[in-house]
């Protein structure tokens, strides 16, 4: 019963940041139709920006808050200056681009911040909370990263179903030529979209690395399971994407819980063939017709 | 051929003047709205648009019509920024604007509808409209993210336009419903909803006919008309009835080239357009 809850909720924990980084994943795919590869050093580079700022002595928050806005331009200028010269040239060239970037955010982290372990603080505790006597695999710092991808996820929400910016934003996602015609900037949209995605990619970066260790690399694992969480919920829904994340991180969980941590890898990519086999369209699609 | 609805006042030189529909040379057509010169657009080894030259005044209905293939889509593609020609001049009220890209030319007040209509399938009636308000959008990038007052303001203001336009068509019922939930021509009239909501200068509606029944379409003639009190309007279509019920000027196309033009009158009785025509009328 104890394991029971304490793999319930570290899967619920892990889920939600798996979430955040479906999230920015399907917000950009959604978009441009790229699967931004570069999403995790993205992430693992603005992290490094919080651990500078706090290491110097600052508080934890101007660290977090400075490394959200580095992830909003970090995206606008990926966007902008080296997606945008690709954009409609072929649906691989932007794919290889984001590796390429993968692979020069990776070496640029090693040289400027070394490549060693360096532990990354949490502003609440890591320990788990007590309930009745009897210690939870809950940790503050668990609350709150639940917390934190909730609060992001509804204010995309209000942005992109009740501001007329958001309205503009889908609507050159959908089409983007028909947006142009309605004398939408589709351009920025993109840009905007692709700043809005890093911040939460950024967001899912900090909650990975609090309490815990980071190095260039630390982010690599979770583009995988952030892919197969988008996957899972269809690539193209947001709303199947944060459900495929959840449901992601609890399954790692038990797999990680029961039958052993080393196995969490390939169950994530066992439950992406599986997807890919049997609905590809994701577990969550509600229109059979996606585009063919 | 008499037209039957009276023009405003604001237009007296657009019927039959002499910058209509002619290929303006000079400076003359002080009523000139929208103008292209001498229009030529290739694609590969395809001249799909020869030389065109044609242009329209406030409040006129210029119809373009012609055979299938004809470059009467491609001359829509020009005049809303999506195709930028090989060669000729675009002129705005006077001011070149070959080189403005789609967004620009709307913001200026270009509007089009779209043969496949083009809507936004997942988002609502509503918001559909509520994008095509765009130009109207004044409150600035940021505080629109940011949802400061000025523009939660400015956004309300933009919602009850949309609804006074969707209104006006008779489709306010449908606000909150989801595109392909709707019957073709509610959908139509949601698109030229979204058109019309920017309050554009010039609507160019590619085909709004195409699938109307016979009743549909004669309002549809009367909303035209009633438009071009408003605004200019050019017309692509195939229903040669509406046409020459609507349009003060006819530019007839064939092979990318402009064989006839002239009021509807003239144009059917022109021996060339009966010859293109010729097999190619239903």
């Amino acid at each position: 019963m104890q394991q029971l809850l304490t793999t319930t909720l570290t899967g619920l924990v892990l889920g939600a940041v798996y979430a955040a980084f479906a999230l920015a994943l399907v917000m950009i795919w959604r978009s441009t139709r790229v699967v931004n590869f570069a999403q995790a050093p993205m992430a693992m580079l603005t992290t490094y920006i919080a651990l500078v700022i706090i290491e110097a002595g600052h508080s934890f928050w101007l660290g977090f808050v400075a490394a959200l806005l580095a992830g909003l331009v970090l995206g606008a200028v990926v966007e902008r200056v080296l997606v945008r010269p690709v954009e409609g040239k072929g649906d691989l060239n932007a794919v290889i681009l984001t590796l390429g970037l993968f692979i020069v955010l990776h070496s640029v982290a090693a040289l400027v911040f070394g490549s060693r372990y360096r532990s990354f603080p949490a502003p609440f505790g890591v320990r788990g909370i007590e309930v009745g006597g009897t210690t939870v695999a809950l940790t503050g710092f668990g609350i709150f990263t639940i917390l934190a991808v909730v609060v992001v996820m509804g204010l995309l929400v209000l942005l992109f179903r009740f501001t007329d910016v958001g309205l503009r934003m889908r609507a050159s996602a959908h089409s983007p030529e028909v947006a142009r015609l309605l004398g939408v900037r589709v351009g920025r949209m993109l840009t905007l979209g692709w700043a809005l995605a890093a911040v939460v990619g950024s967001l899912a970066g900090l909650l990975i690395a609090g309490g815990g260790l980071v190095h260039p690399g630390y982010m690599d694992a979770v583009v995988v399971y952030g892919f197969v969480a988008a996957v899972l919920g269809g690539l193209d829904s947001p709303g199947g994407a944060v459900a495929g994340g959840v449901l992601l991180g609890l399954c790692l969980s038990f797999v990680s819980g029961y039958l052993g941590s080393e196995l969490v890898a390939m169950a994530a990519l066992l439950i992406l063939v599986a997807v890919l086999l049997v609905k590809p369209s994701g577990l969550f699609a509600t229109t059979a017709h996606r585009r063919v | 051929m008499t037209t039957p609805s009276p023009l405003p006042s604001a237009a007296p030189a657009a019927r039959g003047g002499p910058a209509a529909g002619a290929p303006a040379g000079g400076a003359a057509g002080t009523a000139e709205l929208f103008a292209l010169r001498d229009v030529t657009v290739t694609f590969g080894g395809l001249t799909a648009l020869d030389g065109v030259g044609l242009s329209v005044a406030p409040g006129q209905v210029l119809g373009v019509i012609g055979p299938n293939g004809a470059g009467k889509t491609t001359l829509f593609n020009v005049a809303c920024g999506l195709v930028r020609p090989d060669g000729g001049a675009l002129a705005w009220q006077g001011r070149e604007v070959r080189r403005l890209r789609p967004h620009d030319l709307a913001g200026m007040g270009i509007g089009r509808t779209l043969q496949g209509l083009g809507l936004f399938d997942r988002m609502t009636v509503l918001d559909n409209v509520v994008v095509g308000a765009d130009r109207h959008a004044r409150a600035g990038f940021l505080s629109g993210l940011l949802a400061l007052p000025r523009s939660s303001r400015e956004e309300r203001a933009l919602r009850e336009r949309a609804m006074a336009v969707l209104d006006e068509l008779g489709v306010a019922a449908h606000a909150h419903r989801y595109p392909p939930s709707l019957p073709y021509a509610v959908r139509k009239q949601v698109a030229l909803a979204r058109a019309l909501v920017a309050e554009p200068e010039l609507l160019l509606l590619d085909e709004p006919a195409s699938g109307l029944s016979d009743e549909e379409m004669a309002a549809l003639g009367d909303r035209i008309r009633a438009l071009s009190d408003r605004m200019a309007v050019m017309l692509v279509e195939h229903h040669m009835d509406l046409v020459m019920s609507v349009c003060d000027q006819v530019v007839v196309l064939d092979f990318g080239r402009v064989i006839a033009r002239g009021t509807p009158a003239e144009v059917r009785d022109e021996p060339a357009v009966l010859a293109a025509y010729l097999g190619a009328e239903d």
